[in-house]
């Protein structure tokens, strides 16, 4: 792999962009390629320029059908961003969900401008930032591998929040709260015109293992969050 | 990025720039119940240091000593594991799968 290419992927990752790394096992050539760019040393026929495009969505690796096996096998290696929690809160089940959802591979930033709350003492090694959730959203940006869950209860923070995640690509919103305090979300959330995205929203958050610690809770989030995210492929 | 799992390309970034060879290694074909899907990535220095995996663990000894051939001369390898496979880089699969390896030199 030449230093390009690694440079290229490593920014790729950290850009939160897709990425096909298509290389010919014979000989190691390789060309980088994605929506719109191919480069590199290898060539592709259009053929197999556009299945390796393909995987660009789904984040599959294979090799490429439309070339030859044997010699001229072509490899496949798709980079799609990693998955993302963002959780509105630096909240008591925030402390244990971080940790939780960073061993199940996602990347997590916690969000709460409270920096009473939102201290590295109470979630060590933790991406944590004290800005507004809008903010704070509309820089990290919403993207369809991004998952949104809001905990803090109050709607000074939660509600922005809903407000930017029901109309977006994420492929999960979820917010804690009883389903009275659901209740009232769901009203002002209509009031505020999105009457027909309300829906999207898990309430009461997570799966129901019927547990009540903030770590159960914390394990019912992830799971819902994984079911969620991979109901798609299961069609 | 998660730190883990997407560190590895950075990795190999900071190996060279402290002026260490590497190599890559990553799984191409997979047959059975092997372990780790197509596209799994294995990341070794020339002090054998490795980062990420290709297999729940019974191979990777056999991909870092091939890794460091391939530093050696700087020319990929194909390698090909499994339990009924007889070739020199037979080690055997616990979990009765087959994968295929490519080890590519890290410029």
């Amino acid at each position: 792999m030449k230093r390009e290419a690694l440079a290229r992927i490593a920014d790729a990752q950290r850009g939160r962009r897709a990425l096909v790394a298509v290389t010919r096992l014979a000989d190691g050539a390789q060309c980088l390629v994605d929506a719109d760019t191919i480069d590199g040393e290898l060539s592709l026929s259009a053929e197999q320029l556009t299945e390796a495009r393909s995987l660009l969505g789904s984040g599959r690796s294979a090799s490429l059908s439309s070339a030859l096996p044997g010699a001229e096998r072509l490899f496949a290696r798709a980079y799609v961003p990693s998955p993302r929690m963002l959780i509105v809160g630096a909240v008591h089940i925030a402390q244990v969900l971080s940790k939780m959802a960073d061993a199940a591979g996602f990347e997590v930033v916690v969000i709460d401008p409270r920096g009473a709350f939102a201290s590295p003492e109470r979630f060590p090694g933790v991406q944590l930032t004290d800005e507004w959730p809008d903010e704070a959203l509309g820089r990290l940006g919403l993207d369809d591998a991004t998952a949104l869950v809001a905990l803090s209860h109050d709607p000074k923070l939660d509600d922005p929040a809903l407000e930017l995640a029901l109309p977006s690509k994420v492929f999960y919103i979820g917010a804690l709260g009883s389903r009275r305090t659901h209740e009232k979300r769901l009203e002002r959330l209509r009031a505020a015109g999105l009457g027909e995205l309300v829906g999207r929203i898990h309430s009461p958050i997570g799966l129901d293992l019927g547990g009540r610690s903030p770590a159960e809770i914390a394990v019912a989030i992830v799971a819902e969050v994984i079911q969620v995210r991979y109901q798609g492929e299961r069609g | 990025m998660h730190p883990d799992t997407d560190s590895l390309f950075e990795t190999l970034q900071q190996w060279r720039a402290a002026g260490k060879a590497a190599a890559l290694a990553t799984v191409v074909s997979t047959w059975g119940s092997s372990p780790r899907p197509e596209g799994s990535h294995l990341a070794v220095d020339e002090a054998g240091h490795f980062v990420g995996s290709v297999s729940g663990g019974c191979i990777e000894g056999a991909v870092i000593e091939a890794a460091a051939q391939v530093m050696a001369s700087g020319r990929p390898r194909l390698l090909e594991f499994g339990v009924s496979d007889e070739q020199a880089w037979h080690v055997g699969l616990a979990c009765g799968g087959r994968v295929q390896v490519f080890v590519e030199p890290v410029e």
